[in-house]
């Protein structure tokens, strides 16, 4: 294997984890404020309200039912119009964050109605306002559960940048399609499904092990 | 002037379309200082009561004063004011888990915008008060229940309220740790002046602890008064139910085909008292003692007897004269309790 093919890999592993964690990250950024804003809004929630709840619920299913792959084409133009192209790990960002963002939400809320209602009610007694019981009880109660979401939602987005890679969206799917598929380049599509397989236990050993060791219930 | 007043407090809830009334026009009020129980069956609304207090349940109708103030009045931020005057603890606890004992007992005064030091040297003091300084930086998963109670105590007293509400909070405890959760309540009491409501089916732990109770029964109350005079003279069936409780039934006394039944209530001086033995020689009847049982009822000893009478009637009036001479307190039991 000669020195470009392994410049190209490495470059490709950059790429990959720089559309992984982009996206992750920018995805929580809208996922999480609106994964709370569900929890709150819902019925047995902080502060209900049906008319919030049913919208984003009803925005959040929509995109969810949409495959990623028509989702990376359809938002196309939407992604020139931010990026400036619609090619290249930058521009995978785009789709992957819109994709990533109501998952997150059901992941979050999910987490958030994990948390003892008893406790929610301990500090409501203690006369907390919604915002302290959010950011004190909520957050803080729910953290193993999240760090476990945040470990999957990971995984999942590292699966969809590989994908892709069949439009264009570089990093090692990006590789695997070009070189295993389209030229019959076995070897390179073997590494770098090796090297995704890789990179996916890091992510799930490196999540669990965290979130195991900020839980404090057990011990 | 009492430090809560509950005025013809009504909550109704929609369920389903259904209207159901949890409570009925209760009216209560409770004395500054009080030990205070609030009893009934499971069902009956004591919890909804108890959360009409701080008004975690908003009442449908009615009113509810704290130290005279009217807590419908208030908005939303004098409200949680309000809340961390009236401490509250839970069956379940309710710690937070993922926070130490020093941090939860913190908690309510990080609410309060208390600063740390402060809150730091606050729950030290407070751990002392619990009995629990060795374990001020164990989480609560590493605590037993009872210690997990004593942290709620802690936590619940933090920002010095002038009222505990308790919410079933020894009913998920052994017999043992509720004896020594009641005692350290009734310290609190009478250390710091604490107002406690305490909320429970538990009939032992009323006639532990309190000085007055409220029987609930359906959402309503149905009697309300002194432990010891309710003991011994109960009238609503909800509160001879409590007393007598409905886990020992009076299987044998159908199979003693016995016409007349009686409960006998007698305090610590009648006690040392043959009573029975010498109504027996006297009298010259046989009686059959159905059941029999000792309570502590506010640090005393009271004793009480369920007795099957025999069939004549007259001799029935005798015993009935007899037990009232000596000071016993004397009331007709019926079949199908």
């Amino acid at each position: 294997m000669n020195d470009q093919v392994i410049k190209m890999i490495v470059e490709g592993i950059r790429d990959t984890l720089y559309m992984t964690f982009g996206s992750v990250l920018i995805g929580y950024v809208a996922g999480l404020p609106l994964g709370i804003l569900l929890f709150v809004t819902n019925d047995n929630g902080l502060k209900p309200n049906r008319l919030v709840y049913r919208i984003l619920d009803f925005i959040c299913n929509i995109i969810r039912s949409i495959p990623f792959l028509i989702l990376l084409i359809l938002l196309i133009p939407f992604t020139r119009l931010i990026v400036g192209k619609s090619y290249g790990s930058t521009a995978t960002i785009v789709p992957l964050v819109i994709c990533a963002a109501p998952y997150i939400a059901r992941v979050v809320e999910s987490s958030l109605n994990d948390v003892d209602t008893g406790v929610i009610e301990a500090a409501k007694s203690m006369g907390a306002s919604n915002v302290q019981i959010i950011t004190r009880v909520l957050l803080v109660e729910a953290r193993t559960s999240l760090m476990t979401g945040f470990t999957i939602t990971t995984g999942l987005l590292l699966g969809y940048s590989a994908m892709s890679g069949t439009v264009g969206g570089g990093g090692l799917g990006d590789i695997a399609v070009r070189y295993g598929y389209y030229r019959w380049q076995t070897d390179i599509m073997i590494i770098t499904v090796v090297l995704l397989i890789v990179i996916f236990q890091i992510i799930q050993n490196l999540g669990t092990g965290i979130s195991m060791h900020f839980d404090k219930r057990k011990k | 002037m009492s430090i809560i007043e509950i005025k013809n407090l009504t909550k109704k809830f929609e369920v389903e379309g259904h209207t159901i009334t949890a409570l009925d026009g209760i009216t209560l009020s409770i004395e500054k200082g009080d030990i205070f129980g609030i009893i009934g069956m499971s069902g009956a609304g004591k919890s909804t009561l108890v959360r009409s207090i701080n008004y975690l349940e908003k009442p449908s109708d009615g009113r509810v004063l704290i130290d005279g103030v009217n807590l419908a009045g208030l908005s939303e931020k004098e409200l949680r004011k309000q809340r961390s005057n009236i401490g509250m603890i839970f069956q379940n606890f309710n710690l937070l888990e993922q926070k130490n004992v020093t941090d939860n007992i913190c908690f309510p005064l990080e609410i309060a915008g208390i600063k740390k030091k402060e809150a730091r040297q606050r729950a030290k003091d407070l751990l002392k008060l619990v009995n629990l300084e060795d374990k001020e930086k164990a989480y609560p998963s590493q605590l037993s229940g009872g210690q997990k109670q004593r942290v709620a105590i802690a936590r619940a007293l933090a920002t010095n309220p002038q009222i505990l509400l308790c919410d079933e909070a020894t009913s998920a405890l052994d017999p043992q740790t509720t004896a020594s959760i009641l005692s350290l309540l009734k310290q609190i009491n009478e250390e710091m002046g604490i107002t406690i409501v305490i909320i429970t089916h538990q009939m032992s732990v009323v006639t532990e602890v309190c000085k007055k109770v409220a029987i609930i029964d359906s959402g309503r109350l149905v009697e309300e008064g002194f432990v010891d005079k309710i003991f011994e003279h109960p009238e609503s069936d909800a509160a001879k139910e409590l007393i007598s409780g409905r886990e020992v039934k009076y299987t044998p006394i159908e199979r003693l085909d016995t016409e007349r039944k009686i409960r006998i209530v007698f305090q610590e001086n009648s006690a040392y008292e043959p009573i029975i033995a010498n109504m027996i020689l006297k009298l010259q009847v046989p009686i059959n003692i159905l059941r029999a049982d000792t309570r502590n009822v506010n640090g005393r000893a009271v004793g009480e007897m369920i007795l099957g009478l025999p069939g004549r009637h007259d001799k029935q009036g005798e015993i009935i004269e007899y037990l009232k001479e000596t000071g016993i307190v004397v009331s007709e039991v019926s079949d199908n309790e």
